[in-house]
């Protein structure tokens, strides 16, 4: 017998004394799925929870994303950005006008050369207005994963109505890419910890430097 | 404890002797609860990082919660599913297996821990590798997967800056949240001095012991596994059956680092961490977070289906473990335990955990949930097993914050009630069974007990003169009164003051 055969017969045996019913009929629950949360303002609550992890948050209109690009990586001094493919032209522009030299990832960069650019720019999925998480699920115009994981700056530019105000809400908007198959990460803050002696220090290994753009 | 072949050189730091995983082929030979814990309880400094640390965690755990209006019907929702679960394991399991393997997944079964150490190995040696980074999991610990890997010649690096600091400190985790909370900044600093540069990247020189400076030591020494290796090894938080969907739940980034970089990922997961479907995921994306670290939402969540081409490990591995759960299954009373999400909610708040740390246990799963989950898991045939459901209270503190409602404390008393069944088989005779025999003659009958009484108050005028209670005492009486003192009882019972006062009033 395989183990496979082995551990669903073990399980069988332990169980013999449940009733034989569809788990739904044998646990009836009572859920409604996908419920938003009631909150004064989405994208003030969203912009204040992010900020609580100590992320930059940029609010402009749509029509200034571009000009605020080339802000932020004119004032930090990015000199590197690698590109998802799929990435806006006018983003992409914007970065170089701020000075940087845009790296394509096409052929795919391997680890040790990812490792050598300083930032990336990114589009989001969803983004969650009662916890502050941005949830890319790496689209072509967010890249594959380990673009927004090496290098140590992270550019995020999330459009008002991809902001919703809770987690049911956002679980239902991510079920598309699910199914089709792509990854998840789900970003609140950036990389922490507290394992020494529970003082907490911002950035470990994902990028040491979050800035979002909230475009409206 | 897995040993190297004569002449081969560990690749990695030794752990301490002694064996806290489950279901490994030697026995046990870790002393009992009791005196762990007295040994524990005299290392102040481990009291006073573990009291700071529960007390920060819980406090901080309670705003969090309090932020939820719905918290308890998330609850009552989050325990439903994993019943669900639970109960049809059967079911779920083929269905996530289904839809792993059309995800482009191998899916490995191993019935207990030797056997997934073996199918883990001959993975990693297949890809003629000699290490892998990997991600902290409880699962691989209960394993002792690290040892396995080591006995073959493959070094397992630790990528959590806890585990990290727990790995190059040749020691164990003392909780499974804060594995190095035992641990402060200077000692930190010491064990990366000694230890990091044999193992690769040294920290800079004249380090200072500031938590920034050691965190970034460890980035720096950390990076060059990540961008090298080419089998990565993570345990699993959740396997959603309806997608085939993966998911781990972290804060530093590590997590992502193993489960993104290297060609070939393996995850070990318990058979038990199954949710239902992608729907569900709300429901346990709001009860772990602010449950484990308190926070409304941990850094970062992965969750990834199999192979996504050009994105991340091309060839992907699950291996579903039994290692005793299907055990705990089989105990209709116990098997709410397999509801667990190992948040650690549990042991911040548990009184006697607190004080004697994650050490004293003689487990992986430390606590009130390593107290119910280890002896129903692992038996109750060694001395630390057995001693395990007495490391309680009885307070049910634990019950209150579990986010998927597991009746911790009935099930304590639930293995209490096994251990005794199985000391009366025993030859040596105990205090408690002793004494149980002729109490379960005097609560039969009023005639009994009455005489009982009787003769415990002579006997006690004589006992307790000039005293209230009593001390330690000789045995068979030893084991208890060791850390009790035992009351003095009333002169007059109730019943023969009811009698003479208000005998006569029917
Ligand atoms: S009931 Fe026992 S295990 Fe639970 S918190 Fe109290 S002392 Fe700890
Ligand atoms: S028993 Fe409950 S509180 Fe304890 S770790 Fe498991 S889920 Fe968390």
């Amino acid at each position: 017998m395989s183990s496979r055969d082995v551990i669903l017969s073990r399980i069988r045996k332990a169980l013999s004394d449940v009733p034989n019913l569809p788990p739904e009929k044998d646990i009836p629950l009572n859920w409604e799925y996908g419920k938003p949360l009631a909150m004064d303002d989405v994208l003030d609550t969203f912009t204040q929870m992010c900020l609580d992890y100590k992320a930059v948050v940029e609010r402009v209109p749509v029509a200034e994303v571009p000009a605020t690009i080339t802000k932020l990586v004119t004032e930090r001094q990015v000199k590197t950005f690698v590109v998802p493919a799929g990435l806006d032209q006018d983003w992409r522009k914007a970065a170089a006008d701020g000075g940087a030299k845009l790296i394509e990832d096409d052929p795919p960069l391997s680890s040790p050369e990812l490792n050598d650019i300083d930032g990336v720019i990114t589009a989001a999925r969803v983004g969650i207005a009662d916890t502050g998480t941005i949830v890319l699920d790496h689209a072509p115009d967010q890249g594959r994963r380990a673009l927004s994981l090496v290098p140590d700056l992270h550019i995020c530019v999330i459009l008002a109505d991809q902001v919703v105000s809770d987690v049911p809400e956002a679980v239902q908007r991510l079920k598309p890419s699910i199914v089709a198959g792509n990854p998840l990460t789900w970003i609140s803050g950036g990389s922490a910890t507290s394992d020494i002696e529970l003082s907490r220090v911002e950035g470990v290994h994902g990028p040491r430097k979050l800035l979002i753009i909230l475009a409206e | 404890m897995s040993t190297n072949p004569p002449g081969q050189a560990r690749r990695t730091p030794a752990p301490p002797k002694g064996t806290v995983g489950i279901g490994q082929p030697e026995p046990v030979a870790s002393p009992v609860f009791r005196e762990n814990a007295k040994k524990q309880l005299q290392n102040t400094l481990m009291r006073r990082n573990m009291k700071h640390a529960t007390t920060t965690i819980r406090n901080k755990r309670l705003l969090r919660v309090a932020e939820v209006p719905n918290w308890d019907e998330v609850r009552a929702q989050g325990a439903g599913l994993k019943d669900r679960v639970a109960r049809h394991l059967d079911y779920y399991l083929a269905m996530a297996e289904e839809n792993l393997i059309k995800a482009g997944a191998q899916v490995h079964w191993a019935k207990d821990a030797q056997e997934a150490n073996q199918i883990i190995v001959s993975l990693v040696k297949a890809k003629g590798v000699d290490e892998v980074v990997k991600i902290k999991s409880m699962a691989t610990q209960e394993i002792e997967m690290n040892e396995a890997l080591e006995a073959a010649g493959i070094a397992a690096w630790e990528t959590d800056l806890a585990e990290l600091i727990v790995q190059l400190g040749h020691d164990r985790p003392s909780h499974i949240l804060v594995p190095a909370i035992h641990r402060n900044r200077e000692e930190v600093r010491e064990i990366f001095n000694r230890e990091m540069g044999r193992y690769g990247t040294p920290p800079p020189k004249n380090m200072p012991n500031d938590p920034p400076v050691l965190a970034g030591a460890a980035r720096v020494h950390l990076r060059e596994k990540f961008l090298r290796a080419k089998v990565g090894i993570s345990g699993g938080n959740m396997i959603i059956a309806d997608t085939g969907t993966m998911v781990i739940v972290e804060s530093e980034g590590n997590g992502r680092m193993c489960l993104t970089l290297p060609e070939t990922l393996i995850s070990v997961v318990g058979v038990e961490k199954i949710i239902p479907s992608f729907d569900d995921l709300e429901v346990f994306m709001k009860l772990l977070p602010r449950s484990s670290t308190a926070e409304r939402m941990n850094p970062y969540t992965s969750m990834w289906s199999g192979v996504t081409p050009g994105d991340g490990p091309q060839e992907v591995h699950v291996v579903l473990v039994d290692n005793g759960r299907t055990k705990v299954l089989d105990d209709p009373e116990g098997r709410f335990v397999l509801r667990c999400i190992r948040c650690s909610a549990c042991m911040n708040k548990c009184p006697v955990f607190e004080r004697v740390g994650g050490h004293a246990y003689g487990s992986v799963y430390p606590g009130p949930i390593g107290i119910a989950l280890t002896p129903l898991m692992r038996g109750i045939d060694s001395p630390i097993d057995k001693s395990l459901p007495f490391a309680c209270t009885l307070c049910c503190a634990c019950d209150d914050v579990c986010p998927v409602k597991i009746p911790l404390s009935d099930i304590i008393v639930h293995n209490r009630n096994r251990v005794a069944d199985k000391k009366r088989h025993d030859i040596h005779p105990h205090l408690e069974t002793t004494v149980m025999i002729p109490a379960d003659w005097a609560f039969k009958k009023a005639k009994h007990f009455e005489l009982v009484q009787k003769a415990v108050s002579i006997a006690s005028g004589i006992a307790f003169k000039n005293k209230d209670y009593l001390g330690p005492m000789p045995w068979p009486a030893s084991p208890w009164t060791r850390a009790r003192d035992i009351p003095a009882p009333p002169v007059e019972s109730f019943r023969s003051w009811w009698a003479k006062n208000r005998g006569g009033a029917k």
